[in-house]
């Protein structure tokens, strides 16, 4: 398949961006930071999204979607990287609606899918136990207990975990690896809301003796490490809509910024960073699609190409938002300035879903080495 | 492409096939084990390394297809670029190597064709697809590396004769070449670029000598050449006198893609490291490398995806432009790093050196990366070239 985008992705690439630089920019996750929000991003501009087709995107047709592909969520996930804006694209699309599309049964699918479409449902996974990502290390267990099957455990850094309306959580049942579908209003549901440096949400959720019913599980082993891979992917190509926009900005500065009477983007010390920042984008840009096509193939090297994916962005997004500071200098430093706003979702955004190290680890095994 | 285009070419395609079945010998069908060492370079005092290679090259030759896409009239093989694609695919497919390698096919044959006279046309385009002579560049100076445009070997006007005095550093294989072709100053009172010609100068003549370089990696084809008072005929410079520059920089940007694509490849580096320290519970012995060993494969798909796009976006007629820029600059820092990490990864045995190249082979090979990014445009140079070209950053003081 060649590498480049279809002339649909690229108008949807096209939209996207125009939508969310009028609709969504920084300053209004600075808005929703300051005001302290309680749902951590505007429903409203959700609903908008929604009747995009945003909801439906990777949802195939018989379920009430649009099987446009992963490619295509991946420009949306790109051009709102580069707004820094907030949604419940990356816990309900991306987790929430691609985990019962892989591991739902027919009835699971008739039922949630169009719902999640339409924008009436929201989901999120809920995966992490640990204080890194380590998503099959699972203590969290659904047993029986007379007579009635109960799910115990405790679950971290769960995206949008405050707001979603039905969470998909990750137990052992019998032995093995099983995901779980769980109203966020059940009884023996406690949802902690933990506020994130990048002003986004990932909660801590207790569960105490949830009634659970075997009919709501929703995949296994398999399809939490497939829909985990989808997800890496396409937070990697948020990560790239970050990434440039930052470096853009960066670049834009050092025009600008005068100081011994001449830009200070005139000097080779700043100069050769750039240039290695510029190639090192390039080449993540490459990756990126590469992986999203992957996915929407299907193909066996989803997982290598997720790693590596993963790795790379996560490894070149810490560059680039660093240098962002140090060139922006002094003002960087202040709140005022919006460059901040990427170093942190930056830092946030490389942790989810494993950081550089993680997948640096998992390559080489996925490599046999 | 219409259908008799189509059928022309299908045709050409099963000629050529069957050409190739009975004309290139077995032995001409192997890989070449010692790079360019194995291919026949041509020259006065050319040498065949076997008769099968004699014959394989005489057979080309005598088509035109040393060089395919030249015109027949100067001894090339007149195929369109679509027929040549066919005869490098079918070439392929057997495993024929290139019947002749030279600088004059890949750099001075395309300048002359672009910027020289019908009668050099007539004589230096013929002698090269007829690997009749043995060409060698003469670029940098010892005092013009990065800053080439400001070389200072002069050429002084007699009246039918250029006098040239000065030296010339990194002239491939000038030992064994018959000519060289120069970037000499003919100007020295305008601005370094728009004072300097592109000559042609006979080995033989009086007042050349040569002396091998030997690198930091043992034996090279690098040489330094020095002129002494060296006559040169008028006619052959090519171009218009003080106008050698421009043929310079076009000849250099077709340098800089060939020398990124050679270092693009990949290597399963993977598989060189478990032979080197073993395997522990399933992974690398050493498990301080692995993380290394893996962003190193890593970036180098990063490379190989990047140049598949460019090649998708041609195909597709979009402009690549800015996106190729970076590739001779990543290309051979990653080549540098993969070899820092093969060493590593042999430990003690990676650092022997003996008396041949292929003792001590690693050792030699990680040295000699080192000229990568600094040959054909160093790294910083290649940076500039992205920051004032595509980010539009200005022009440092």
């Amino acid at each position: 398949m060649a590498l480049i985008l279809n002339e649909e992705q690229q108008m949807l690439k096209t939209s996207a961006k125009e939508f969310l630089t009028q609709k969504a920019p920084v300053s209004a996750l600075r808005f929703l930071r300051d005001a302290k929000d309680s749902v951590g991003y505007d429903p409203s501009l959700w609903n908008e999204m929604v009747e995009m087709g945003w909801a439906a995107l990777t949802i195939q047709e018989e379920f009430g979607g649009m099987g446009f592909g992963y490619v295509g969520l991946g420009q949306i996930l790109e051009e709102s990287g580069r707004t820094l804006t907030a949604s419940p694209i990356v816990s309900n699309i991306l987790l929430g609606a691609s985990t019962i599309q892989i591991g739902g049964s027919e009835s699971q699918k008739q039922a949630l899918l169009p719902a999640v479409a339409e924008g009436q449902l929201t989901l999120t996974l809920a995966f992490e136990e640990h204080n890194a990502h380590r998503p099959l290390a699972i203590k969290s267990s659904v047993e029986e207990k007379e007579g009635q099957l109960v799910l115990n455990g405790s679950k971290r850094f769960v995206l949008d975990g405050h707001v979603a309306q039905k969470l998909i959580v990750s137990a052992m049942y019998q032995g093995e690896i099983a995901l779980f579908l769980v109203d966020a209003g059940a009884e023996g549901v406690k949802i902690d809301r933990k506020l994130m440096m990048d002003s986004r949400n990932a909660a801590s959720i207790q569960f105490d003796n949830v009634s659970v019913q075997a009919a709501d599980q929703v995949g296994d082993q398999s399809a939490l490490e497939q829909v985990l891979d989808i997800a890496r992917i396409g937070l990697a190509a948020e990560m790239l809509g970050t990434m440039q926009e930052a470096f853009e900005r960066t670049i834009a500065y050092l025009k600008e910024r005068v100081q011994f009477k001449v830009p200070i983007g005139s000097f080779q010390a700043l100069q050769h960073r750039a240039a290695m920042m510029f190639s090192e984008i390039e080449v993540c840009k490459s990756m990126v699609l590469k992986a999203l096509q992957a996915v929407d193939a299907q193909d066996a090297k989803v997982p290598v190409l997720a790693s590596m994916v993963k790795a790379k962005v996560g490894e070149v997004i810490q560059v680039v938002t660093n240098e962002a500071i140090q060139m922006f200098g002094g003002i960087g430093m202040t709140d005022d300035e919006e460059i901040g706003f990427f170093l942190k979702r930056a830092r946030v955004a490389q942790q989810t879903f494993g950081d550089y190290n993680y997948h640096l680890d998992r390559f080489a095994s996925l490599n046999g080495f | 492409m219409n259908d008799t285009l189509t059928d022309k070419l299908a045709a050409f395609r099963q000629e050529t096939a069957d050409w190739l079945e009975a004309n290139c010998p077995a032995s001409m069908r192997e890989p070449v084990k010692n790079g360019f060492d194995d291919l026949y370079g041509g020259g006065r005092n050319g040498v065949f390394k076997s008769e099968d290679q004699r014959i394989w090259f005489e057979r080309m030759r005598d088509r035109g297809w040393t060089a395919p896409t030249w015109p027949k009239a100067y001894g090339g093989g007149g195929l369109s670029n679509a027929e040549a694609k066919v005869l490098k695919e079918e070439m392929a497919k057997l495993g024929c190597r290139a019947p002749l390698w030279s600088f004059g096919l890949m750099m001075l044959g395309p300048a002359i064709l672009h910027f020289g006279t019908e009668e050099q046309k007539q004589k230096y385009i013929r002698e090269i697809c007829r690997g009749e002579i043995w060409w060698c560049q003469g670029y940098s100076e010892p005092g013009a590396g990065s800053d080439l445009a400001g070389l200072q070997t002069s050429a002084v006007d007699h009246g039918d004769h250029f006098v040239v005095n000065g030296q010339k550093v990194w002239t491939s294989y000038a030992d064994k070449a018959d000519m060289i072709f120069c970037l000499v100053r003919t100007n020295p009172d305008v601005p370094k670029q728009r004072g300097i010609s592109f000559l042609l100068i006979d080995m033989e003549s009086e007042g050349v000598s040569v002396r091998p370089i030997k690198l930091i990696s043992g034996k090279s084809p690098f040489c330094e050449t020095f002129f002494d008072n060296v006559k040169v005929p008028k006619e052959n410079i090519v171009g218009q006198m003080n106008d050698g520059w421009t043929i310079a920089k076009n000849l250099l940007t077709h340098e800089r893609s060939t020398v990124g694509n050679l270092f693009g490849s990949i290597m399963p580096l993977h598989e060189y490291a478990v032979d080197a320290v073993g395997l522990e519970n399933g992974k690398l012995a050493d498990l301080t490398l692995r993380p290394e060993v893996a962003r190193l494969m890593i970036n180098s798909y990063a490379l190989k995806f990047a140049i598949e796009q460019t090649i998708d976006m041609t195909k597709a007629g979009h402009q690549p432009g800015a996106k190729s820029s970076f590739f001779k600059y990543y290309g051979t820092e990653l080549n540098k790093n993969r070899h820092e990490l093969m060493l590593s990864l042999k430990g003690y045995e990676g650092l022997e050196w003996g008396e041949n190249y292929n003792d001590g082979k690693l050792a030699r090979d990680m040295c000699r990366t080192k000229g990568n990014s600094i040959e054909g445009g160093t790294t910083e140079v290649q940076l500039n070239i992205i920051a004032k070209h595509v980010l539009g950053l200005p022009k440092s003081k």
